[in-house]
């Protein structure tokens, strides 16, 4: 099981980092999304994997599932979820103001001229 | 237990939420909010300072929980310091807003101001890893709605990127707090710090992962060269007041950088032997150099005061990648300095920006609106950033000069400081001549845009933040005092330890007699 989910966090993060250095807004999010995929996987595994552990240790119990990484996913979840909405948002701004969607520098002229800012 | 130290946090979080449901379409009300949610926070924050001036260590425990099991806030010299420097930025930053009407020019800048305070306080009072994640998180957030205030597509792109390279940070500091619990079981610094020295010779591969992981993660917040990308282009396109409100979000980098490599990782550590002295040092160097020249090459004003910038935090990263006592108090010192003068340059640039009708482009153009007072302040605000005396940035790098002599790298630390400040100040005489004395040998042409004075409440902003700084340098001996003591409370972490692994709450010692409430 360990060789599985190492090897699933590897491709996850492979393929995210790949898409993070296109210079097009839309695979550099997939990218982002696939590499928060990945994170949320290897922080769940942090704990250590164990199967049907108990949730809370109690007398009697052998062994127990660490809680405090699926709080700890539970967390980064919610924050990865909520940034890559404002990121989607932000993008769909730049992309209908400038009919680009290019995530590098715009060039050097187009930055001089004072009308591209209020 | 009192609960001042989370007032802080709390505050701005109960503001901010106030401000949107009750004022939304009173910027008037809005600014009366603000501004006294923004006083009370320095009041908070001075009574903070003075609680922790003598050298006690404030602990509050979230839900009465004990340590290693609850979340703890922290407050000592160090901490309360930052909060103070924080808000008394905030509370000239914010007068600028109002003074020149930035804050109108889109909706919700004032919540959006106090949630970026809430995340940058809390992420210098927190005593655990995770949660100063998610205080950065929460200063990120913020911090992405501030950068495209007002709108405009070269905003909105440059804002995109920002937002691109902090998620990719985030994601590497989740990456590296999964290794550490991992590795030791514990995110509270405390604990971790005793920890860490528990992990046996043979087995230090992940823990020296995730500490390398977290100084990369800091320094991308600090900016330093590699990874210093993301700054330029998004100080230089955010709204003034914002850029001048994230010169202290680099600070949260470098704060990070000292709490975590003096408390957990200290440079005696074993585990991560070599890593401050082999990697941070010649990168902070290549920053300083790589800023100074980025002050001489830039073509626009923002650019050039965000090259600064860079520079600046390089100067800081010197001081702390040596981690000496002497060192650090040298960098706190500089730390303060290097916040209100790069505070002090965005809002000047954006004087500019309102004398010349819009363009802040490094020619001659004709004279500016306001061009005496401007000009001025530029000259003080670029004397503080470069380094010349009389102003407290010649102070501090006389500090750091003196701190490297006794480390082997002395010459090249000289040669480096040195000769970037000389660039420095020929890149700011440069466009101090361009700006202001070129302008009058040329004409005004009939289609000029038309340039406003402007508001007297602005200069009263950044003349406030100049004589602070003027203050720095005056009170230099007292305020170096100050940082040598913090320094000297960073190199003795126990207390701290102590303080937060042995005061009694919840779950702390198994007492029967007790009974859960």
């Amino acid at each position: 099981m360990e060789f599985l989910v190492a090897s699933a966090i590897g491709a996850l993060t492979a393929g995210g980092i790949y898409l993070v250095l296109r210079l097009r807004s839309f695979p550099v999010i997939l990218g982002i999304s696939l590499l928060t995929y990945a994170v949320n996987v290897f922080l769940f595994t942090s704990g250590r994997l164990t199967i049907g552990g108990a949730p809370i240790l109690r007398e009697g119990a052998i062994g127990y599932a660490d809680p405090l990484p699926q709080a700890l996913v539970l967390t980064a979840i919610v924050i990865s979820f909520g940034m890559t909405a404002v990121v989607v948002m932000i993008g769909l701004g730049a992309f209908l103001g400038s009919d680009d969607d290019r995530v590098d520098d715009a060039p050097a002229s187009a930055q001089d001229s004072p009308e591209a800012r209020p | 237990m009192t609960h001042w130290l989370i007032a802080p946090v709390v505050l701005p979080a109960l503001l901010a939420p106030f401000i949107v449901l009750a004022a939304r379409y009173h910027i008037g009300i809005q600014r009366v909010l603000s501004l006294a949610g923004v006083l009370a926070l320095i009041g908070i924050a001075a009574a903070l300072a003075w609680q922790a001036a003598d050298g006690t260590i404030t602990l509050y425990q979230l839900g009465d929980w004990a340590a290693p099991f609850g979340i703890v806030l922290v407050g000592d010299r160090l901490s309360t310091l930052m909060v103070l420097l924080t808000t008394v930025l905030a509370l000239f930053v914010l007068l600028y807003a109002i003074g020149s009407g930035w804050d109108a020019r889109g909706r919700h800048f004032h919540a959006l101001f106090q949630f970026q305070l809430m995340g940058i306080l809390g992420a210098f009072l927190t005593g655990d890893l995770f949660n100063l994640f998610v205080f950065f998180e929460v200063l990120l957030i913020a911090s992405y709605g501030l950068m495209i205030h007002a709108g405009g597509t070269a905003r909105l792109r440059a804002g995109v990127q920002y937002v691109l390279f902090n998620l990719i940070g985030s994601t590497l500091f989740l990456f590296a707090l999964g290794a550490i619990y991992a590795e030791t079981g514990t995110l509270n610094m405390a604990d971790l710090a005793q920890r860490v020295t528990l992990v046996s010779a043979e087995e230090t591969v992940g823990i020296r992962v995730a500490a390398v992981l977290l100084l990369l993660v800091f320094a991308i917040k600090a900016a330093l060269v590699p990874l210093h990308f993301w700054l330029p282009s998004s100080y230089a396109e955010a709204p003034a007041p914002v850029a001048a409100l994230f010169a202290i979000m680099t600070k949260v980098g470098a704060y990070a950088i000292i709490r975590v490599y003096t408390l957990i990782f200290p440079p005696e550590l074993s585990v991560t032997q070599g890593l401050h002295d082999l990697w941070l040092l010649p990168a902070a160097l290549v920053s300083v150099a790589l800023g100074m020249i980025g002050v001489l090459a830039a073509k626009r004003l923002e650019r050039l005061v965000a090259f600064a910038v860079i520079g600046s935090m390089g100067m800081v990263m010197v001081m702390i990648s040596l981690f000496t006592p002497e060192a650090i108090a040298a960098a706190l010192y500089y730390i303060v300095h290097s916040t209100l003068a790069g505070a002090a340059l965005f809002l000047i640039s954006d004087l500019v920006r309102t004398g010349r009708g819009g363009s802040l482009a490094l020619t001659a153009q004709p004279p500016m609106a306001g061009a005496a007072l401007t000009a001025a302040l530029f000259f003080a605000g670029a004397i503080a950033m470069a380094g010349l005396p009389p102003l407290s940035g010649f102070l501090g790098k006389l500090l750091l000069l003196q701190a490297a002599l006794a480390t082997p790298q002395a010459a090249l630390i000289w040669a480096v400081v040195l000769l970037s400040s000389l660039v420095s100040i020929l890149g700011f005489a440069r466009a101090g001549s361009q700006l202001f004395w070129k302008a009058k040998s040329i004409t005004a042409p009939e289609d000029m845009a038309p340039a406003s004075v402007p508001a007297p409440l602005a200069y009263l902003a950044v003349g406030g933040l100049l004589a602070l700084l003027a203050l720095h340098t005056v009170f230099a001996g007292a305020a170096h005092g100050y940082t040598s003591k913090i320094a000297a409370q960073l190199f003795a972490p126990q207390p701290y330890i102590s303080t937060v692994l042995e005061t009694p709450g919840k779950l702390s010692t198994p007492d029967p007699q007790k009974k859960d409430h």
